[in-house]
């Protein structure tokens, strides 16, 4: 798998020249996982044996990497607890009154339809929107694009999976993509034939015969040379899920003169570890953009990459995320210019409330032989109270002379003048603050698809409420 | 007798939590439908009893009244203060990046109304674009990002749409020619009398450091504001007297009033 070699070759592997961490082992027990419950997985989704061996392979390697001891504070993630295989059948057993009423009551406030609620809430079988999905699946079948579960994906289309999985995201990548790698269930598998323009976003609401997106949901995406498509993933409204821990790997394959945009708002809820692996390898001439945003979650570090292997590759990563009270966002972007003339665009905002902590963690890399590479970052962080806080990490790793680098962090609070100016125009105090936070994000709002911004801007102002005193 | 527009009585400021008096005795009564202009030198209190009137919360009342239409506001807060029809032009607006400021006056509309009575969105837009081409502002304008990289001709004539839109009894503008050429100023002033004509209740309380903008913007009454008290009133010439004179010789009756005197 010539993808593979080149990842290899370049030495690109998480661990081995970015975010640090020392060589010391943090597992004794591994009570909720072990060789026999990777065996039960592979089983029960019925999966050649190559994929078991990739499956028992990654085991190997998961046990073998330290916890990382940067980033967010991981200690309190009790992986004996997990279980790591969970049926979708098992899944569905809480009922919708063991739902808490704080996320029962923002379900309400967002106006989400009873039946999505459910979905949304891990209690309901299938978001109903078979109709609509009806019709837009003949479309896409006649442009021979192919939208599938990534276990279906696997099971019809053996030789195209088997050519791309795992090239993007090497199971060595880091502890949790081998963990991912081991156990991965649920996820999407996505391909776009040459030249095919999609023009409707492909949402991961609309695959049918999928499972519940899963703890370990892994994701394949491949656009062939000269098309165009959307991809959204989560929505707005809050997660809730029995579940403590998620860590998903997303690969993304852009072929020569391609053009792709992968959209995630995910809101988690506030128990939840949110570890995720997302990134793209970009072809010459191809484009390729990611969209995150996150809220929630006790602790999110996810850093959507690009890797412009090709002559004139662009790579955008835009990031947003919002830390309440208790929370850690530590999210940013990587990009690694390999080929010459690529360009990359990282954007991240973040707002910190309460106690709430906001990282913005970035790697910039551009190897010799990138010449003329271009890359611009610049992070944004806003803070509403005193207590709130944020950090930037920029690394930023230059080995080609001819590369033009920009760099600009600001960090701002919502000045006294800015809410006084809006309250003495009829606003309240919460009102004026919610605006200057809608603001702030409105450059990365104003990217969405509109019911996105929407449910984002109606999100914020429910974050907003009872922020100030 | 009727109740006045705005009546402001012995008003004693300080900055909160310090002791040191910036207003020391303020009274000053604007009718409705008058136009007043509050002149004097720098640091003599203009800005500061202007914020006061609108509620910033940086100052403390320590003595006195403001009322308006006949009932204090001084418990009110900022926002409590505009619905109840009074307005502030600022002299530095503040910047609301990503705001704009179709969507901001929007907010401040229907911040004025109950919650199931919001502006429809079309009446709103209608009723916006009527405001802009009244003040002659290109309809482009409303879609900007409130302040963000604006020139000071265009922070001020965003003051004025805004007050435009929200229609309120009192307009206290505060040094709204500082940083005007001369073409701004001349639009700018034109608004404030286009909005004064529009609407003959309007009382406007108009503060600034020059004549300049009086000879756009005639006052019917003209203050002067020295360390923090009025010490002189009068028709629009005793503008012209302090253009001639400077405040000067205000200053020097000021220094002779004994402490604790008058």
């Amino acid at each position: 798998m010539p993808q593979n070699d080149t990842i290899a070759e370049l030495g690109l592997d998480e661990y081995g020249y970015d975010f640090v961490t020392d060589d010391k082992p943090v597992f004794k027990s591994r009570k909720g996982l072990d060789e026999e419950i990777v065996r039960q997985i592979s089983a029960h989704k019925e999966e050649p044996a190559w994929m078991l061996e990739f499956r028992l392979k990654a085991l190997e390697i998961f046990e073998s990497k330290p916890m990382p001891d940067w980033g967010g504070d991981l200690d309190r993630l009790d992986l004996d607890e997990i279980y790591f295989y969970v049926r979708p059948q098992d899944r569905m057993e809480h009922s919708w009154d063991d739902v808490p009423d704080e996320i029962k009551e923002t379900f309400e406030k967002l106006g989400i339809p009873e039946a999505e609620r459910k979905v949304l809430a891990g209690v309901g079988a299938q978001y109903e929107s078979e109709m609509v999905y009806h019709s837009l699946r003949e479309e896409w079948e006649q442009q021979g694009v192919i939208f599938e579960s990534i276990e279906d994906g696997l099971k019809k289309y053996p030789d195209l999976f088997r050519e791309y999985f795992s090239t993007v995201v090497p199971t060595a990548d880091n502890k949790f993509a081998a963990l991912n790698s081991a156990v991965w269930s649920g996820g999407s598998f996505v391909y776009i034939p040459k030249g095919v323009k999609v023009e409707i976003p492909l949402q991961a609401y609309f695959r049918v015969n999928s499972e519940q997106m899963g703890q370990f949901e892994r994701t394949l995406i491949i656009v062939d040379e000269g098309s165009e498509a959307h991809y959204i993933e989560g929505c707005t409204a809050p997660v809730y899920t029995t579940d403590s821990f998620h860590s998903g790997v997303i690969e993304i394959i852009v072929k020569p003169n391609a053009r792709f945009r992968y959209t995630t708002i995910q809101n988690w809820s506030n128990n939840m570890y949110n570890l995720v692996t997302q990134r793209a390898l970009v072809e010459e001439g191809a484009y390729m953009e990611w969209l995150d945003g996150n809220l929630g979650s006790k602790l999110t570090m996810k850093y959507p990459s690009c890797f412009l292997v090709g002559e004139g590759a662009h790579g955008q990563i835009l990031s947003i995320a919002y830390a309440s009270d208790g929370q850690h966002q530590d999210t940013g972007g990587k990009v690694v210019h390999v080929a010459p003339n690529t360009t990359s665009q990282i954007t991240s905002k973040s707002i910190s409330k309460g106690t709430g902590r906001a990282s913005y963690r970035g790697l910039l890399k551009v190897y010799e032989g990138a010449t003329a590479a271009k890359s611009n970052v610049e992070c944004d962080a806003l803070l509403l109270s005193e207590t709130s806080r944020t950090d930037t990490y920029p690394y930023i790793e230059i080995d080609e002379e001819t590369a033009s680098i920009g760099h600009e962090a600001t960090v701002s609070k919502v000045g006294d003048e800015q809410l006084f100016y809006l309250t003495s125009r009829g606003l309240s105090q919460e009102e004026a603050m919610t605006m200057v936070v809608r603001g702030f994000i409105e450059p990365i709002a104003k990217q969405l698809p509109l019911e996105y911004a929407i449910e984002l801007n109606r999100l914020v102002e429910l974050e907003m409420e009872g922020s100030v005193g | 007798m009727p109740d006045h527009l705005l009546e402001i009585s012995d008003l004693h400021v300080s900055l909160e939590g310090e002791g040191t008096e910036i207003l020391r005795g303020v009274d000053l009564t604007v009718g409705s439908g008058e136009i007043h202009a509050l002149m004097g030198p720098n640091g003599s209190g203009k800005s500061t009893l202007a914020k006061v009137i609108a509620g910033h919360p940086a100052y403390e009342v320590t003595r006195g009244e403001i009322l308006v239409n006949g009932e204090s506001v001084l418990e009110l807060e900022p926002n409590e203060r505009s619905r109840a029809g009074i307005f502030m032009a600022f002299q530095y607006p503040a910047e609301i990046p990503g705001v704009t400021i179709a969507n901001f006056l929007r907010a401040a509309l229907n911040a004025r109304r109950d919650d199931d009575d919001e502006i429809d969105v079309f009446a709103f837009h209608q009723l916006l674009q009527d405001k802009m081409a009244l003040l002659q502002v290109d309809p482009d304008f409303s879609a900007r990002y409130v302040n963000d990289g604006f020139s000071g001709g265009e922070k001020k004539r965003n003051e004025i749409l805004q007050m435009a839109v929200l229609e309120p009894q009192l307009a206290v503008l505060d040094e709204t020619d500082s940083g005007l050429d001369i073409d701004a100023l001349r639009i700018v002033s034109n608004g404030v009398n286009t909005l004064a004509e529009a609407d003959e209740k309007l009382g406007v309380l108009l503060i600034t450091h020059y004549k300049r903008i009086l000879q756009y913007i005639q006052p019917d009454h003209v203050h002067v504001l020295i360390r923090g008290r009025i010490r002189e009133s009068g028709g629009p010439d005793l503008a012209d007297h302090l253009e001639e004179h400077g405040y000067d010789w205000l200053k020097e009756e000021t220094e002779a009033v004994p402490a604790g005197g008058a």
